[in-house]
């Protein structure tokens, strides 16, 4: 069935859109990641102009965040008060991405940019959580039974301005939550992701907060800065495509609830080396891209 | 408009006894409504040729018939390699451009149209299109990429001319259409030379829901933005609703 697409003005197969929401929903139920990472790049690839692609993968980030965060609610696997932190810092880095990001635009080159933004991140992370993750297994098959110490002493520790996180089992200063805020939703900004493959890891490895809790707290943050940057694409841009998020969104929060079923289910350790691979993999694909010749020199835009 | 402002002072212009064929066309519809399940469309372009003696025998008759979209600027990005990855290292804004153009005839181009007809009448994409910017490669490029997109065409012997009188063909109005008006012009042509021209538009609109938002989304931003969020949220939360009821 095609449908033409206000906004964007083409016209796609329904069945595809419920189809790609439905992907990116399981995937960010299961790892608590937006998805503005893959559901962009896999939009472009169907036809939509790369504006309305960004703008409107935001709106529907919006969506399957609340889908997916309702479920960890009723689990209680969110962490409210750090998830107000991180978003503080949030709303302040998304501010001063916008304003790079304007800058870039100005400059001519912001495609490239955001292309090796997701190559260098990406490629850190996924490496990163890899080699954690293979670690991490190996150590519970020598140990059966027996838990690594978790509680270590990181420099993070030693910060002023204490507070207390009792959903993590926490006590840090709030100066690391809201840098990671100010530095994901930068990032967020610049790349038009809500950046959930960043802060996932950063809630891990800097802040060291138990897996559980990370997925239903880094989404509860993803709702406002995508709806943040939702608003300002369509006040500013007018590339928000309703119609185009509603047949993502309809697949897309479908998928989030199998994704959380799926996400429960699995050890973390599994569900990090699942989520490495796959960063790994768009990482490679986007790298690829910018190493081999062009099929088209040149590129008509307005 | 110009267009026709020309073809009829050359109309003027022209000896009496070229007048003696003339073309009366119509097209199967001259608006197209896009709606919600539009997925281009077909117009179905027609007409006749009337006389006031009989054919001259000495020449063939042939039609050639134009379809050009609503104008556009862009700009046009090259990409090179530098420090080993492929950049846009240059940019160009190209002057106005049909986003859309189509030539159908009864015979190849090659055999009825000499070049200096063509020039006067901007009947092939190649005169029709940024004509002064001939051999610049942004030029060439931008024909080409909207040549592999099936945006600019030619169709030789695809017009349908039966007993040198009844003409047809059909125009493929793509899915990914800009709104607008789509001039058409039919041509009669003998011995390389344009004897009657016509012309007339097709008017391509978004209508109900499409304009609907498509309006919104321009004239209200701030409201939009609103609602395309409250759609996100709300449908977000139904389905959470919606699972748990089906769960227990």
């Amino acid at each position: 069935m095609q449908i033409f697409l206000p906004i964007a003005e083409v016209s796609v197969n329904a069945f595809t859109l419920l189809g790609l929401g439905g992907i990116v929903g399981v995937l960010s139920g299961m790892f608590g990641v937006g998805g503005g990472f893959l559901i962009t790049p896999l939009l472009f690839f169907v036809g939509i102009p790369p504006a309305v692609a960004v703008a409107t993968s935001a709106n529907q980030i919006v969506a399957s965040s609340v889908s997916g965060v309702l479920a960890h609610f009723k689990r209680k696997t969110v962490d409210l008060k750090m998830g107000f932190v991180l978003l503080a810092g949030g709303l302040v880095g998304s501010a001063i991405g916008i304003q790079i990001f304007n800058l870039l635009k100005a400059m001519g080159q912001v495609d490239l940019l955001v292309t090796l933004c997701y190559v260098v991140f990406l490629g850190i992370i996924g490496f990163l959580m890899l080699i954690e993750s293979i670690r991490a297994i190996k150590r519970a098959k020598g140990r059966p039974g027996g838990r690594p110490a978790r509680k270590k002493h990181l420099w993070v520790h030693t910060l002023p301005f204490k507070m207390k996180f009792r959903a993590s089992g926490l006590y840090i200063s709030a100066i690391p939550p809201i840098a990671v805020g100010v530095m994901v939703g930068m990032l967020g900004a610049v790349m038009g992701v809500g950046g959930g493959f960043i802060m996932v890891p950063a809630m891990i490895y800097i802040l060291g907060m138990p897996t559980k809790v990370v997925i239903g707290t880094s989404l509860f943050q993803i709702i406002f800065t995508a709806g943040f940057t939702t608003l300002l694409h369509a006040y500013t841009n007018h590339t928000v495509d309703v119609l185009l998020a509603f047949l993502l969104l309809v697949g897309g929060v479908i998928g989030a609830q199998i994704g959380t079923q799926i996400g429960l289910k699995l050890k973390a350790e599994q569900l990090r080396i699942a989520l490495a691979l796959l960063v790994l993999a768009v990482c490679l694909k986007l790298g690829i891209d910018l190493l081999i010749p062009p099929k088209d020199l040149y590129s008509l835009g307005s | 408009m110009m267009h026709r402002i020309v073809a009829l002072l050359l109309l003027c212009l022209l000896p009496l006894g070229a007048q003696a064929e003339q073309v009366i066309a119509a097209l199967s519809q001259t608006r197209v409504s896009v709606n919600a399940n539009f997925d281009g469309s077909e117009i179905l372009v027609f007409g006749a040729v009337k006389r006031d003696r009989p054919a001259p025998e000495d020449s063939p008759l042939d039609v050639i018939i134009t379809v050009s979209g609503p104008e556009r600027v862009e700009t046009i990005r090259r990409k090179d390699r530098r420090y080993g990855i492929w950049i846009n290292v240059e940019a160009q804004v190209m002057g106005h451009s049909p986003t859309f153009y189509t030539v159908a005839t009864t015979r190849p181009l090659a055999d009825i149209l000499p070049p200096l007809t063509d020039s006067l009448w901007k009947i092939t994409d190649d005169k029709r299109v940024l004509p002064g910017m001939r051999g610049h490669p942004a030029r060439e490029a931008l024909i080409e990429l909207r040549e592999k997109a099936d945006l600019y065409r030619t169709r030789e012997g695809e017009v349908e001319l039966s007993a040198d009188t009844l003409f047809d063909t059909s125009i493929a109005l793509p899915s990914n259409i800009v709104e607008g008006a789509y001039n058409t012009r039919i041509f009669l042509l003998r011995n390389g030379e344009v004897i009657d021209s016509y012309g007339t538009s097709i008017n391509v609109q978004k209508v109900g829901i499409e304009r609907w938002l498509y309006n919104l989304a321009y004239s209200q931003a701030l409201l939009y933005g609103i609602m395309a969020l409250a759609i996100a949220a709300l449908s977000g939360w139904g389905a959470s609703e919606l699972f748990r009821l089906i769960r227990r």
